[in-house]
């Protein structure tokens, strides 16, 4: 049933603009982004892992960075660029980091998965645009993005948990889809004198 | 038609063995993948659990009219108007934990625990109405602390006798050349599967539906109809995706709740349970407290072994964490005393989680041998080799296989272990200390009764149907390389459908049994149906279908000592300024069984080594004994390992296929935990010369256990 009643004042009309398409809806005003997108669009590839802003399992991309839906008010979404899991494929061909993922199983049970891809997509954007982390040695804007290590996808993509501990092929995953991108980009933009960073798993030989 | 299988080992060489991405895999990246949440229903409804603010007591009313007045609240059950339900019965794993049979009665148990139920039109209604719920307690004082001297404490069996004992224990280790003697604890622990609990019950048609997140469909039928005097039959329980299990996810409060609903309200009801619920109402691993004496002779040979170990449990339930089991597996002495014992506190009650028993009994174990192995002054792996018992140390049985040497063997060799100085303390790299330890691990390797259904379609696909759970696994996609196998045709003709109560009874995915069990039936089956299309019949539209039963042939298996085995490997960073410990690598070499997809196979045994690490490190639930609650009951306050914790961590198996089960399977969910956290505690003491043996290994206790340096 649609719970909204003109009687009501604690709802709104309000219009998400979800994977490039809108969605007019009624909502509550106490309904999450998360909950907006599962209980009343039925998009749930979107997971509700804490509802607490703990675990990441709802990471989305708001206007292209990453943000946790379970914090969000839906009714604060109008205006925003919504991507979730359901919009980064294009049409049958994976992203890249779906692409990833999948080949190198970095998922078991799947439930983080929407999360830490969403999370992955923009780590590799946010690094790409140069911006550092917290284990970047180098973080004077000239120094440009530093190489992107196991070590700094690792702090990049620490907000979203997985308890499988499927880290080390997520790490993996998002290594190589960010070298993809990267050729990719050198590919559309031959023009540009700099090298692209390679992702390197530096720890790789440390058991050899 | 039904068949029974004598067990005999297939030969066939085809899809299992080799790496396969998973079949669900597309789902599962795309966001496609529906869990037990996220199926539409039309007139659904939501219930929202309220549970207790106080740890021991009663209701002595609660408030309904006000969140009845609330809008789109539609019932608010509790123990006066609530469903009645039955709880004296056995189930497939025994009698019910109370817990989940709600609403029954007006006494409060523990902190947490269910006192209504509040169903509305929407969530955001239901939550709160929950939220606004007015109970009155009559409150009484209650009792959560946990301690090695609780004089209430007693021996009790649970999944195995609690006491075993042979030769006389204080005269070898009066006789012992080197003694350890010494007590470890590990803290109450919590599964923390990102998929929270959840189920929609409704009846249809005379049916009770519900579709849920657990760990066998067999299993919360069975429960469901013996609690609501059902038909096995008329029940039906669904569970195609599972967001991680790992011992949680049986009968909860949340499917018992949704249930009465569903059949108070006559329409559909979801109850999704919110993260902290979960932290009182899912279960979770109980705090131990053990006692290790061993005695030795110079060479290492163990003349004496003591393994006492204690942990907690609910008044209203018996739940044993038998952390001494290992102990009757891996080693064995002239004196051999192993005992469990549990300590009733107002508590919730705890359950099986990843390896219960071994991983927090090994800790314990592993730890101890690597004291011995200092004062024997011996190396750890090689006292180890030189107390491999030929038989079960407590059954005398045959071990079935016995790998544990080659584990180590290969690596040693991978790890650098020949290199190691075993000095403890000596290497140091700016303000890190380092160090590296080792660990051996075991865990059972059972099987269970499972029915499965094989299908051949007239356009020449195949169609398995069992009720097997895949909680992340890789189960699905290794059933349908078994079933390939058996038919002798490509994986992509072959559908596996799973997770569905109505494809008959299965095993559970527990145990490190669910794979084994359920590759029985379906091997069995499927082998059965390319015996049938070999004689050359049409098949009909609807197709040829053929059903297996391993019942007799998993009963008849002789009693032998049946486990996995494995050998844990890490170096550790230790940083004397902060005391804080950073795992650098780590690598597990297992002894269990035939690998059917080394691609997830490798997940699951690093998952486990990754679980080690975040017990070794991180995880600690701590009761507050005022409140008897936790502190942090959520994600944040409890810390499981994250991507920046967790390092390159490497896992690999030698040659080890079970000569008697039909794929060779032994089982992996389990073995991946035992021995990880005591090769970190192990790397620990070779860091910094202390020994840690309490967990986890925080800060403080590191810097308050190291020595005071002049410069640090």
């Amino acid at each position: 049933m649609d719970p909204a009643s003109p009687a009501l004042s604690t709802y709104s009309a309000i219009t998400l603009n979800i994977n490039g398409e809108k969605h007019t809806l009624s909502a509550d005003h106490r309904t999450t982004l998360l909950d907006a997108l599962r209980e009343r669009l039925d998009m749930t590839g979107t997971k509700k892992g804490c509802d607490q802003g703990q675990c990441g399992a709802c990471t989305v991309l708001l206007d292209g960075r990453r943000a946790v839906a379970c914090l969000q008010l839906a009714v604060a979404a109008e205006g925003r660029e919504i991507t979730t899991i359901e919009g980064v494929a294009e049409g049958e061909e994976l992203h890249p980091v779906q692409q990833a993922f999948l080949d190198l199983d970095g998922y078991q049970c799947g439930y983080c998965t929407p999360g830490q891809i969403c999370s992955a997509i923009a780590v590799i954007e946010e690094h790409a645009a140069g911006w550092p982390s917290a284990v970047t040695d180098d973080v004077r804007p000239e120094a440009g993005p530093p190489p992107l290590t196991a070590d700094e996808i690792r702090e990049r993509m620490s907000g979203n948990l997985c308890r499988c501990g499927a880290y080390v092929s997520i790490v993996r995953a998002v290594a190589r889809a960010a070298e993809t991108a990267a050729s990719t980009e050198e590919r559309r933009a031959a023009r540009s004198g700099g090298s692209a960073p390679a992702a390197d798993d530096k720890d790789k030989g440390a058991a050899a | 038609m039904t068949t029974t299988t004598t067990g005999t080992r297939s030969t066939a060489k085809g899809a299992t063995g080799t790496a396969h991405t998973r079949v669900e895999g597309r789902d599962k990246v795309t966001g496609a993948a529906r869990y037990a949440g996220e199926i539409p229903f039309a007139d659904l409804a939501h219930g929202w659990l309220v549970v207790s603010t106080v740890a021991r007591g009663r209701i002595r009313s609660i408030d309904t009219a006000p969140v009845l007045a609330q809008p789109g609240v539609l019932a608010v059950l509790h123990h006066e108007n609530a469903p009645r339900v039955e709880t004296d019965y056995v189930g497939m794993l025994g009698v019910p934990d109370p817990t989940c049979a709600v609403f029954q009665h007006d006494r409060v148990p523990h902190l947490g625990w269910p006192v209504a139920l509040v169903v509305a039109e929407t969530s955001e209604q239901a939550r709160e109405a929950a939220e606004t719920l007015v109970v009155h307690y009559e409150q009484e004082s209650h009792d959560v602390e946990f301690s090695s001297a609780r004089p209430d404490a007693y021996p009790a069996d649970g999944y195995m006798p609690a006491v075993a004992e042979k030769g006389d224990l204080e005269a070898e280790l009066v006789a012992s050349d080197a003694i350890v003697d010494e007590e470890y604890t590990t803290p109450e622990e919590h599964h923390g599967m990102m998929e929270p609990h959840a189920a929609t019950a409704l009846w249809d048609g005379g049916r009770l539906e519900v579709v849920d997140s657990n760990q066998g469909a067999t299993w919360v039928v069975g429960e469901l109809a013996k609690m609501f005097s059902l038909d096995p039959a008329s029940v039906r329980v669904r569970s195609e995706h599972v967001g991680g299990g790992f011992g949680s996810k049986g009968v909860r409060a949340h499917q018992v709740a949704a249930v009465m609903a569903a059949t108070v309200l006559h329409r559909p009801v979801r109850v999704v349970m919110t993260r902290r619920q979960m932290f009182s109402l899912t279960g979770y691993r109980s705090p131990t407290a053990q006692r290790v004496r061993l005695g030795a002779d110079a060479d290492g040979r163990l003349r004496a072994l003591e393994h006492r170990s204690l942990n907690l449990t609910s008044t209203v339930h018996e739940f044993i964490e038998s952390a001494a089991g290992p102990a009757r597996v891996m080693y064995d002495a002239d004196a051999h005393h192993t005992a469990n014992r549990v300590v009733r506190l107002d508590v919730p009650t705890p359950t099986y989680m990843r390896a219960p028993g071994e991983a927090p009994g090994s800790f314990a174990l592993e730890s101890a041998l690597d004291e011995l192995a200092e004062k024997c002054g011996l190396d750890p792996i090689e006292l180890r080799l030189r107390n491999e018992p030929e038989r079960g140390p407590v059954s005398g049985l045959p071990f079935s296989s016995r790998n544990l040497p080659a584990c180590f063997r290969e690596g040693a060799r991978r790890f650098g272990w020949a290199d190691r100085d075993p000095r403890p303390g000596l290497r140091r790299e700016g303000r890190w200390l380092l160090g590296t330890g080792t660990a051996a691990a075991s865990f059972g390797a059972g099987a269970g009764p499972s029915t499965a259904v094989a299908t051949a379609e007239p356009d020449g696909t195949f169609t398995v149907r069992i009720a097997a759970a895949d909680i992340g696994t890789g189960a699905r996609t290794a059933l349908t390389l078994i079933a390939a196998d058996a038919l002798e045709v490509s994986p992509d003709r072959v559908r596996v459908r799973i997770g569905d109560s109505d494809f008959g009874p299965a095993m559970i995915a527990g145990g490190s049994m669910g794979t084994r069990s359920w590759g029985w039936a379906v091997m069995t089956a499927a082998t059965e149906l390319r015996g049938r299309l070999a004689l050359g019949a049409d098949i009909p539209p609807e197709g040829i279908t053929v059903r297996s039963d391993t019942t007799a042939a998993v009963g008849a298996l002789a009693r032998k000592e049946r486990h996995s085995f494995g050998a844990q490997f890490a170096e550790v960073a230790v940083d004397v300024t902060t005391g804080e410990v950073r795992v650098r690598r780590m690598l597990g070499i297992f002894a269990a069984g035939r690998i059917v997809n080394p691609l997830t196979a490798r997940s699951q045994l690093i998952g486990g080594m990754i679980w080690g690490i975040s017990m070794a490190l991180h995880e600690e639930a701590i009761r507050d004994r005022a409140t008897g609650g936790l502190y942090g009951a959520d994600l944040a306050g409890y810390h499981v390992a994250t991507h920046a914790d967790v390092p390159f961590v490497e896992a690999d198996w030698v040659d080890d296929p079970d000569p008697d089960d039909p794929v060779g399977i032994k089982g992996i969910g389990e073995i991946g935990i035992v021995g990880a956290a005591a090769a970190v505690a192990n790397a620990v003491w070779h860091a910094t010369g202390v020994r840690h043996r309490n967990l986890p290994i925080r800060p403080d206790r590191v810097l308050q256990a190291l020595p005071r340096e002049p410069h640090a």
